[in-house]
């Protein structure tokens, strides 16, 4: 298998896999001869509710995702499978937990008896045993990334899972023992993109570097989308990447600004086990459509570190939307909150003993910035959103009932609309929206080899 | 040439912000060509102490005020002061926290 080649070619169907793409786009990119497909499936963008969901949460929610996700799934297995090329999909689910993955694994299967398809499978884990996490932080091998407190043994424990980013090191592992398709849990963007590439022998600094800006689609393409089609080209010193919609471009300018997005440094590009470092980078227009790239460079670290990510359980939520139109209400808006928020510690306890939260959004004055709005003016309307967070849906539910009653008839000063001072737009005004997350880990752990904690199984579809 | 004042925003071809993971929140500008990228980045006006009064953060939460040429492009990454839909928060992704910095405005030689 490992013979030279000049170029490989990986297709990247959409940012998430569920979010969909044109059938002639996927045609297109076929009729190009890619070596593999690649597609991305999760992001911590979502919240730390996928990371934190139990197995019968979410109920209906999972169905619809199930359904999206499949309608992309399905006609990427065939065309995979037709082509005799590997589908590698990474961070499945969404947060890309053993729960997540064997909800891919159970849907791939589903669709492979429907459509009769035969292939081998690799399913890689990246859920991290807790004891393992608590063992290197006594070992003080575990540090945090950015600006998040360091990690504590309660932490750990508190957290509903843990998932570490794997970088390419076990796709390569799973496509050198030929899997067509791979199912990966969480990994780091780019690796499901640079796997084949590394396995034949290209820059590795060039594939993640073209991984990064195929991960998110067509969204490094001119106009933009999460929802398209995208073909990487990767030779000896430069890669390509070309949308395979005709209605889209790739720019100079659209690939560079890909490089940096959701990065939080544009010059290095941080990566399982080292740094892609972009200060030789070079980007130039290879044809209207199509941009190359060269000059981006691998700096392995010293010592091989994964992201964790663990999300703990805050509570349970309850919301109700409501607007405010009356000028004299509206003046004495936070007067109303504030003592409502006071009357629900006197009846529910003080929050931090009794646990349960109280938070308020108006939309229409700092709705979208809070603290962070500088603008103060008043609009002649606003939309206030009352969320609760309590230990249970039930008390969540009466914390918010008993809110929206007290601000409703508040009587402030010169008040003249005595009849109610919110307007609903909803009935039940209390909604029940289930269970709250925070990340609570997002922590660099040192691990001894980049595959003993991401292990793979490999089964045979089809064959039953 | 003369100095003149001008929002950034009228630089730029892109202001946009997003979350650089859970924790923080990245702002990306770029400027509409590599002259007046060199003309902003020289003249040293877009500092810590300025984004951290623009935005009513300390000036430590500014984590990174980075030039890249490449893209004629500014990365501007910031603290969030809350995680990503952590209780209280109000952009989950993080994708419109940066209009404050397309009011910016700047003193340059024109």
């Amino acid at each position: 298998m490992l013979d030279t080649v000049d170029e490989l070619r990986i297709l990247s169907p959409t940012a998430i896999l569920g979010y969909g793409f044109p059938a002639e786009s996927l045609a297109e990119g076929m009729a190009s001869e890619p070596h593999a497909i690649a597609v991305d499936a999760g992001s911590t963008d979502g919240g730390p509710y996928f990371l934190g969901i139990q197995p019968g949460e979410g109920g209906g929610k999972l169905a619809q995702f199930a359904q999206m996700i499949d309608a992309d799934l399905r006609p990427l297995l065939r065309a995979a499978l037709e082509a005799q090329i590997p589908l590698i999909i990474g961070s499945a689910g969404g947060a890309g937990g053993n729960l997540h993955l064997a909800g891919i694994a159970l849907l791939t299967r589903a669709i492979a008896k429907q459509e009769g398809l035969k292939f081998r499978m690799a399913l890689i884990q990246a859920e991290i045993d807790k004891s393992l996490v608590k063992e290197r932080l006594r070992q003080e091998r575990v540090t945090p990334l950015g600006p998040v407190p360091e990690l504590s043994p309660e932490d750990v424990d508190r957290s509903v899972r843990i998932v570490a980013q794997m970088g390419v090191e076990p796709f390569v592992r799973a496509l050198e023992e030929g899997a067509q398709v791979i199912v990966a849990g969480r990994a780091s963007d780019p690796s499901m993109f640079a796997a084949l590439p590394i396995l034949w022998g290209f820059d590795k600094g060039l594939s993640i570097h073209m991984g990064k800006i195929l991960e998110c689609g067509a969204i490094a393409a001119e106009p933009g989308s999460g929802g398209d089609v995208i073909l990487g080209t990767i030779r000896p010193d430069h890669f390509l990447v070309e949308p395979m919609n005709p209605d889209r471009r790739c720019t100079v300018r659209s690939v560079a600004a890909h490089s940096l997005y959701e990065a939080a440094d544009p010059w290095r590009l941080s990566e399982p086990g080292g740094v892609v470092d972009l200060r030789g980078v070079a980007f130039a227009q290879d044809t209207d459509r199509r941009v190359r790239v060269s000059g981006s460079k691998f700096v392995e670290d010293p010592v091989y570190r994964v992201k964790l990510e663990g999300a703990e359980l805050v509570g349970y939520r309850t919301i109700c939307i409501a607007g405010v139109r009356d000028p004299s209400a509206l003046s004495h808006l936070d007067e109303m909150l504030e003592a409502a928020r006071a009357r629900t510690a006197e009846q529910f306890g003080d929050p931090a003993r009794a646990q349960w939260e109280l938070h308020f959004r108006v939309y229409g004055r700092d709705g979208v910035m809070g603290p962070l709005e500088a603008e103060t003016s008043l609009p002649h309307e606003v939309g206030l959103l009352i969320e609760a967070i309590g230990s249970t849906q039930e008390q969540a539910t009466s914390i918010c009932l008993f809110v929206h009653a007290l601000i409703l008839h508040y009587g402030f000063p010169g008040r003249t609309s005595t009849a109610g001072n919110l307007a609903f737009p909803l009935s039940p005004q209390d909604i029940p929206v289930g269970p709250v997350h925070r990340f609570n880990i997002y922590h660099l752990m040192e691990v001894d080899d980049p595959l003993v904690h991401f292990p793979i199984q490999m089964v045979e579809v089809g064959d039953d | 040439m003369t100095e003149s004042t001008v929002r950034l925003a009228d630089l730029a071809s892109v202001v946009r912000s997003k979350n650089a993971g859970p924790f923080v929140l990245t702002l990306d500008v770029f400027f509409r060509n590599r002259e007046i990228f060199r003309k902003v980045r020289d003249a040293g006006v877009i500092t810590r102490a300025r984004l951290s009064e623009l935005y009513g953060v300390a000036e430590n939460d500014i984590l990174e005020v980075t030039f890249f040429e490449p893209a004629d492009a500014l990365k501007i990454s910031i603290k969030r002061w809350v995680s990503s839909a952590a209780p209280g928060d109000t952009d989950v992704l993080g994708a419109q926290q940066h209009v404050p910095l397309m009011s910016l405005s700047l003193k340059l030689q024109m």
